[in-house]
């Protein structure tokens, strides 16, 4: 990354959690809950969403789930129990092949083919987010997101599984953001040196899949998205055309996935249009 | 002849979206603290009284100068002036967001937010009107005059009031933040502190800066608040984020001073600024009134 943009990026630690810790609370709080519940997958991003609510709201109001499938690295689980052990909080452990497995042996039957790696990845990311809505509800508990601000431009996450939360704290932090923020808070060497995984399938990393790396992204996003400059521009700065065209391509083809379900309009006053509120109304 | 020294609090608070009950009551609070705290004004944020981003609660928050909720801390003012902001609707159903000041159980002064934002994340004048004035009162604090938040990002603002002879400025604040990156510091916050110091110094002022605190749809309003002096020193300042009372006192002898050793608005040439703007308006550069 370019020194001028590394700086740019760089966040204000104390600050920047200070923030987050108070939209946590307030936020939780506000709308009447006092605990949370999110899924801890051993990787980078849930260990940090985890740490911020942990600091956010003490201890006995935090409950993370582990929801491995079988072929999920053993590593993945045990970075997550060392997140669990570090912060000292209550967890469950949801096995997901079970449901996961018996679905597609009943769709393969029914549509006659083997699922692709994409339907089974987005099967098993909606399978954690049933499991973490169901215990919401029994827990009593807000859904903490776990979804960069990176991703979520890429779109690099499934739509109503991993992207679905109550309230996110890490949505406007991209990667390396998270990283900085990550090893400020104290995540684990093991989880902030390791290579970022969806762990879909057996040595899937997220940059080999994307095809490109989170630095480069996050460099290019950063300059098109909070600098508004042009793809032209960016490219005009030294970057590669191809991928600077990619990544704006990628952001606008996913931007379905940010938003709630458009709706026809048929009246003076839709839902989504002109019917205005924001979500706190009413708390 | 006003006093040369007065006590002047500011209440950081975090409105509850569209409940005037709540912050209602809040407003009676703090009165009474700074009130037995001895100070002789109080100094709400901007839209205290019903949360910053009303949208289309505006209809249902918005309330006239007369309505009891208005009128009960209007009537809380016989010891201790209070500036307070809330939706105002008058008669013909316009919607502003307006700053009272009331003293003596009057309501003296009015402001209507003149510079409503309407960009990046600001949706103001799809709700609200704009006011059309930046006016003076002479209050028992010296001459003052009123900027709601963005009012005072606009140079030609605190100039007028200034050459109306303010010697305080109040402004009320809504201020998100939004850049907690590398900067010596932060985003707005550093913008504000900067422009405030400098209008301070150059108007030779002080200015009473209250900025509400809390969060909206994860939108935050950092509060800073505090005063500072025609020297461009803090006064008083709050903190970042947590709600809070805080006094201070303001001595006009400063002013005195600061005016005598820097005499800038002395030496101000209005009539030139005047006759500049009044030319560039008849070469039509500005378009049609009211823009």
């Amino acid at each position: 990354m370019r020194p001028d943009i590394e700086q740019a990026l760089r966040l204000r630690e104390e600050l920047t959690t200070s923030v987050l810790e108070g939209f946590l609370r307030d936020e939780v709080r506000k709308v009447g809950f006092e605990r949370v519940v999110f899924g801890l997958s051993g990787g980078i991003d849930s260990a940090l969403s985890a740490y911020l609510a942990t600091r956010a709201l003490g201890r006995e109001h935090v409950h993370a789930v582990l929801m491995p499938y079988r072929s999920s690295s053993p590593s993945s689980l045990a970075d997550a129990m060392e997140v669990v052990r570090d912060l000292d909080i209550p967890h469950t452990v949801v096995e997901i092949t079970g449901p996961v497995d018996a679905y597609f042996e009943q769709m393969d039957k029914l549509l006659g083919e083997q699922a692709s790696p994409l339907r089974r990845g987005n099967r098993m990311a909606r399978e954690r987010m049933v499991t973490l809505y169901d215990l919401s509800a029994a827990m009593n508990a807000l859904v903490v997101g776990t979804s960069n601000k990176t991703e979520l431009l890429l779109g690099y996450g499934t739509q109503f599984g991993d992207m679905a939360s109550a309230l996110n704290p890490i949505g406007d932090l991209y990667k390396c953001q998270v990283r900085q923020l990550s090893a400020y808070v104290g995540v684990p060497q093991s989880i902030l040196k390791k290579a970022p995984s969806a762990d879909l399938w057996a040595d899937q990393t997220d940059e080999k899949e994307l095809g490109f790396t989170y630095d480069d992204a996050d460099e290019i996003l950063y300059q098109w998205v909070d600098l508004r400059l042009t793809p032209d521009e960016i490219i005009e700065r030294g970057y590669d055309a191809s991928l600077v065209r990619h990544i704006v391509q990628r952001v606008a083809r996913n931007q379905y996935k940010r938003k709630p379900p458009i709706i026809a309009k048929l009246s003076g006053r839709t839902i989504g249009i002109d019917f205005r509120y924001l979500r706190d109304w009413g708390h | 002849m006003a006093f040369d020294i007065q006590r002047v609090a500011i209440a950081q608070m975090a409105p509850r979206l569209g409940d005037i009950g709540a912050n209602l009551e809040r407003h009676h609070e703090y009165i009474r603290e700074a009130s037995a705290q001895g100070a002789h004004l109080i100094v709400f944020p901007e839209l205290g009284l019903t949360g910053y981003q009303t949208q289309d609660l505006t209809l249902e928050v918005a309330r006239s100068a007369a309505s009891p909720e208005i009128q009960s801390i209007v009537g809380m003012s016989m010891e201790i002036d209070v500036l307070f902001s809330f939706v105002e609707e008058t008669d013909d159903h316009r919607f502003y967001v307006t700053a009272l000041y009331a003293s003596k159980g009057e309501i003296v002064h009015k402001h209507r937010k003149v510079y409503l934002p309407t960009y990046g994340m600001f949706d103001e004048r799809r709700y609200f009107a704009p006011g059309d004035r930046f006016d003076v009162l002479n209050s028992s604090l010296g001459t003052l005059g009123v900027l709601i938040c963005e009012d005072a990002w606009h140079l030609s603002a605190p100039y007028l009031l200034a050459m109306q002879k303010a010697t305080l400025l109040l402004v009320p604040a809504s201020s998100p933040w939004r850049n907690t990156m590398a900067a010596a510091e932060f985003g707005s916050h550093a913008f504000w502190r900067h422009l405030l110091q400098m209008y301070a110094q150059l108007l030779g002022v002080h200015i009473v800066f209250a900025n509400r605190v809390g969060y909206e749809d994860g939108v935050h309003f950092y509060g800073g608040s505090g005063i500072v002096a025609p020297n461009g020193s803090w006064l008083v300042e709050a903190g970042t984020g947590e709600s809070e009372l805080i006094v201070a006192e303001i001595d006009r002898r400063l002013t005195r001073r600061t005016r005598y050793t820097t005499p800038l608005v002395r030496d101000e040439r209005v009539h030139l600024v005047a006759s500049q703007l009044q030319a560039l308006l008849q070469r039509g550069d500005f378009g049609a009134p009211g823009h």
